[in-house]
């Protein structure tokens, strides 16, 4: 099933989006607007001829300087119908894209992960706290602006020295001398 | 009573940390944290050339290591259209095959120690210290061998090679029956895993997990099967499912994918001729003979182009699914047409699954979490990457 086969069974169903078809290699790519995104996620599980029932993956790549910067980008499978699908989701930096957690709750830690890694905010997300790295961590590694590879001097701790007299002292200090 | 199991557990396979709510034994809820284990290889990636990428990935998924490089591997080859010779396809699902074997034994031993089959992981060990051999015969590397490569392999198979995997598949049939007779009707086995963990098939596939559990719910999703790469069309082998969804399912159901995998492995032995073409044509990626980089300037300007600038990969996205040891392993790779990947990211089975953990362990015994956490499988390094 090609790209205009899937947008044009979504049109009746999702009124008013645009959808864009996109460039690819390998399986049908569609652009959704995000205030569609939700609607068309649901019509996709539920239209009988398409049952994309599996969410396979939610990632993001960041294309800055572009502006929109990022493209939340949607694997989802449909077993009965052995059909891969891509969706994609351009968001800016202020932007937010709709959680898709309610049509199928795998979405959950993955756009956790994309909220981590790239500071993409999944409105309506009810956890959307760090997943990889750290409560404190400032920043999101996988912006491409976040600094990578760079040069910083290594801190430099002082081996523990001890001199001769200290050793012996330390030796002696928790010794119990007894008389003969 | 809440309860901190791990990160630094021995039944959590690495580094994952459970915070669990008790209610006496019995488990009211479960929160896992993870990412004791990222090390940023996504990002780093970015850094690399393409080529470069391939030991990274690897490391990935510890276990599974030549289904993340094939997946990775398979996806650079679909943006550079690049299509293999019939002798590559058949090694590298020889390879992988021999890799889920590995995983699975690793599985198997881990998982039945940690209910109590101590000795278990002893012959597991003992039949996977074959296939590192069989890894080291490749390339030198027992663990991360980097055999496969974007074009094709790394060389031709070594002298020896079909002699150390037939005498291996001759033997492991055997063995796979001891562990069985081991296992399978082991009373104590028996009451540790059945009906403990249950998902159901609705519930695996909303929460995206493509694989062995899935299976051992009832859903008969194999990549193999409905997405073939790589040849596996050609190959006769079954995929074993199971309705229950229960820890004895699964184990049920990845016992049956190694004899699979070994009826597999037994065609692709067969129709590999001992030596022959390692990889593709494309003088775009496969580095020039030697001795026509010798010989001649172009092919020697060529050999010192790939191994300097790397080969550039035109723009636009990929994602190749493969079915690795846990379930559907892919890359989700970007170009910008340069010689470094813009975005690579890998589909990884553990995290789905350790997502869903909490929904397998609520409202069962605390000692069942082991057990559960077993059957799933899961390694750190692919969850966190």
């Amino acid at each position: 099933m090609d790209a205009p086969a899937i947008v044009n069974a979504l049109g009746p169903i999702v009124c008013g989006a645009a959808y864009e078809v996109g460039p690819s290699v390998d399986f049908a790519t569609i652009y959704v607007p995000p205030d569609r995104l939700v609607a068309t996620c649901t019509a996709l599980r539920d239209i009988p001829s398409l049952r994309f029932n599996v969410l396979v993956e939610v990632t993001a790549a960041d294309y800055f300087p572009r502006d929109p910067r990022f493209e939340v980008v949607y694997h989802l499978l449909s077993i009965p119908n052995r059909v891969r699908l891509r969706l994609k989701v351009r968001a800016t930096e202020k932007g937010t894209v709709p959680t898709i957690q309610r049509v199928w709750p795998a979405a959950g830690w993955l756009e956790r992960e994309v909220w981590d890694m790239f500071g993409v905010v999944f409105d309506g997300h009810p956890d959307l706290r760090r997943l990889l790295m750290p409560e404190d961590w400032e920043g999101h590694p996988q912006r491409k602006d976040y600094p990578v590879q760079i040069r910083k001097a290594a801190q430099i701790y002082e081996p523990l020295e001890v001199t001769e007299e200290e050793f012996r002292a330390n030796l002696e200090r928790d010794r119990v001398k007894r008389a003969h | 009573m809440t309860v901190n199991m791990g990160p630094q557990h021995p039944s959590t396979h690495g580094v994952l940390r459970l915070v669990l709510e008790l209610d006496g034994e019995v488990i009211q809820s479960a929160t896992p944290t993870i990412g004791y284990l990222h090390t940023g290889i996504e990002k780093t990636a970015e850094q690399k050339k393409w080529q470069q990428v391939i030991p990274l990935v690897e490391r990935m998924d510890y276990l599974g290591a030549q289904s993340n490089s094939l997946a990775y591997a398979l996806s650079v080859e679909k943006l550079l259209g690049l299509e293999m010779p019939q002798r590559v396809k058949d090694i590298r699902v020889l390879i992988a095959e021999l890799q889920r074997l590995a995983s699975h034994l690793i599985w198997l031993g881990t998982h039945s120690m940690e209910i109590g089959a101590v000795s278990m992981l002893f012959y597991a060990i003992r039949e996977r210290e074959l296939l590192l051999n069989i890894n080291e015969l490749l390339a030198g590397f027992r663990f991360f061998p980097s055999y496969i490569r974007i074009g094709g392999l790394r060389e031709d198979l070594p002298r020896g090679f079909h002699e150390a995997v037939n005498a291996f598949l001759d033997r492991f049939p055997k063995k796979l029956d001891e562990y069985e007779g081991l296992l399978t009707k082991n009373d104590i086995f028996l009451r540790r895993t059945e009906g403990v963990g249950v998902v159901s098939r609705e519930d695996a596939l909303a929460w995206g997990l493509l694989g062995p559990i899935a299976r051992a719910a009832g859903s008969d999703y194999d990549v193999r099967k409905y997405f073939p790469y790589s040849g596996y069309e050609t190959y006769d082998f079954d995929v074993p499912t199971a309705t229950e969804g229960d820890v004895f399912a699964r184990y049920r159901v990845r016992m049956q994918e190694m004899r699979e995998s070994v009826k597999i492995s037994r065609q692709a032995i067969r129709r590999i001729a001992p030596s022959g073409v390692w990889a593709c044509d494309d003088s775009r990626v496969v580095p020039p003979p030697k001795d026509k980089v010798y010989t001649e300037m172009e092919a020697l300007i060529q050999h010192f182009l790939i191994y300097s600038q790397g080969f550039t990969v035109p723009a636009g996205d990929a994602y190749v699914p493969v079915e690795g040891p846990r379930g559907e392993h892919g890359t989700y790779i970007v170009s910008d047409g340069t010689n470094r990947p813009w975005r690579v990211k890998m589909r990884a089975p553990s995290f789905m699954a350790i997502q869903v953990l909490p929904k397998l362990i609520q409202g069962g015994l605390i000692a069942d979490v082991v057990a559960v956490i077993g059957s799933t499988d899961v390694v750190m390094g692919d969850c966190d990457r």
